[in-house]
């Protein structure tokens, strides 16, 4: 028997739920029927080959998106009833892409949210710093240089202090270190698991690499043609006999099969 | 007597005549500038003016433009014989430059980044003065170096519907068959032009923002 009260604690520890949400283009259905909720505190990572409805998922939640049918709430609102402005800037956003602003130099890139949200000079200053030292870019030697001036690796770093920079309660990261040399995404997802540990953000994490879901997920949802076809802790999910999870796990052999390679250049 | 002796001693009308094309193509740069921008960024966010206003602005340039003089002097209110009719001309023989690189300029940043601006929360004012016009700027410009660049040369078109400008001295010299006279207006034309390309080039260049690749389009 379930009492009432459990039951709004369990509402409460929700940051984020999909209540069978389906999201069309052009009658198209990307994502169907989608219903999970995302916990406070933790790091789901929606796992899936590409054109699975990851990132339509993502985008669904700051509504650069919105459900065709069915809801997503944020904080226990929907989206639809956010003002989109006000909901965004309560949402870190990391791309893999990173979408650094060009003429800006990094101590402005990251203080973005910051001054749009009217904080004072200083206080903007501070924190960028702040964010540049836990993102291991000493501010003294970043905080005036221009995006083309950094590696692909210290762009997606002041991607993620940009994401931290108004210490958002939400953070929505896609596939943030694919387009990374295998050894940086190797360095960039350990110091990501540390930040994490430390900030305890409630993250949702877009990726097609079983291996990094494995390691930074406290669940993982994986995606398939648009549906959510299992949702569990990464122990739960190496155990499912489900065949589009088994097919994933086969990816985690030494030597890795074709399809898996070619899972990895698309996208 | 030499083209020296001639310029000095007609000093004063060259130097009027050089007024009134300055005033000519500065006047209809302008209205092109006010209408053109606003028209480029309009397109960038309603896909479906695109066409329209991307074909007008075409179809104008592409008619020859003393048959465009032509073609206005008949229209009331716009019409007519003298430089009210030639800025009309003017002014839409700039449009294209600018309306099409204001447009190219916006939608050739990174996409990446429109999206960065918009996930962050954004407002669409926000990503369009912060963002989309500072990097489109150097795009921009190089558009309007051209259309400016035109505007001199066609201006001196103008001086046929009674417009003045530099172009007086040219079909006065045509007219009467004399070299000295064409020159007197076909020099200071030409030197306008370069002086003009020259110096908004190098605006160009102050003011594209440093983002490691620079654009070139026009």
């Amino acid at each position: 028997m379930v009492s009432f009260e459990s039951l709004m604690a369990e509402e409460n520890r929700a940051a984020v739920e999909f209540h069978d949400v389906t999201y069309r283009l052009d009658d198209r259905p990307l994502v169907s029927h989608l219903h999970f909720h995302v916990y406070r505190g933790e790091t789901l990572v929606l796992l899936g080959r590409s054109g699975s409805g990851k990132t339509t998922t993502l985008k669904l939640i700051n509504r650069l998106l919105t459900p065709t049918e069915g809801e997503v709430r944020v904080e226990g609102t929907a989206t639809v009833d956010w003002d989109p402005i006000r909901l965004r800037r309560r949402i870190g956003y990391v791309i893999q892409e990173v979408g650094l602003f060009p003429h800006f130099t990094v101590e402005r890139n990251v203080g973005l949210v910051p001054t749009l949200e009217g904080w004072a000079p200083e206080r903007v200053r501070d924190r960028v710093h702040r964010l540049l030292r836990l993102v291991g870019l000493p501010p003294e030697q970043f905080a005036h240089r221009y995006p083309h001036e950094l590696s692909g690796g210290q762009r997606q770093r002041v991607g993620v202090a940009r994401a931290l920079a108004a210490d958002p309660p939400l953070l929505l990261m896609d596939e943030p270190f694919g387009a990374l040399d295998p050894l940086t995404r190797l360095e960039m997802q350990r110091e990501f698991h540390e930040w994490q540990q430390r900030l305890g953000k409630t993250v949702v994490f877009v990726t097609h690499d079983i291996q990094e879901a494995l390691f930074l997920a406290s669940r993982i949802g994986l995606l398939d043609e648009g549906r959510l076809v299992e949702l569990g802790t990464p122990a739960e999910f190496l155990r499912s006999s489900r065949p589009e999870v088994r097919a994933f796990i086969q990816c985690l052999r030494a030597v890795p099969s074709d399809d898996c390679l070619s899972e990895e250049k698309t996208s | 007597m030499s083209f020296i002796e001639f310029v000095i001693r007609h000093q004063r009308e060259i130097v009027h005549l050089t007024e009134e094309h300055l005033i000519l193509v500065g006047l209809s740069m302008s209205i092109a500038l006010l209408v053109g921008i606003p028209l480029g960024i309009l397109i960038t966010r309603q896909p479906r003016w695109r066409k329209p206003v991307l074909g007008f602005a075409n179809v104008v340039q592409t008619i020859p433009s003393l048959a465009l003089f032509g073609f206005l002097i008949p229209i009331p209110f716009v019409g007519g014989i003298g430089a009210r009719t030639a800025i009309v001309a003017l002014t839409l023989y700039a449009l294209l430059p600018i309306i099409r690189n204001t447009y190219a300029g916006i939608m050739g940043i990174d996409p990446a980044v429109r999206q960065a601006g918009l996930g962050m929360g954004m407002t669409d004012r926000q990503l369009l003065f912060q963002v989309e016009i500072p990097l489109a700027l150097g795009v921009i410009l190089a558009g309007v170096r051209v259309a400016t660049v035109i505007s001199v040369g066609v201006a001196t078109i103008a001086a046929a519907i009674g417009a003045g400008g530099l172009g007086v001295f040219i079909f006065r010299g045509v007219a009467m068959v004399d070299n000295q006279l064409i020159l007197a207006g076909a020099l200071p034309a030409a030197l306008l032009a370069l002086g003009i390309d020259f110096a908004l080039g190098w605006i160009e260049r102050q003011l594209t923002p440093q983002t490691g690749m620079r654009r070139e389009m026009t």
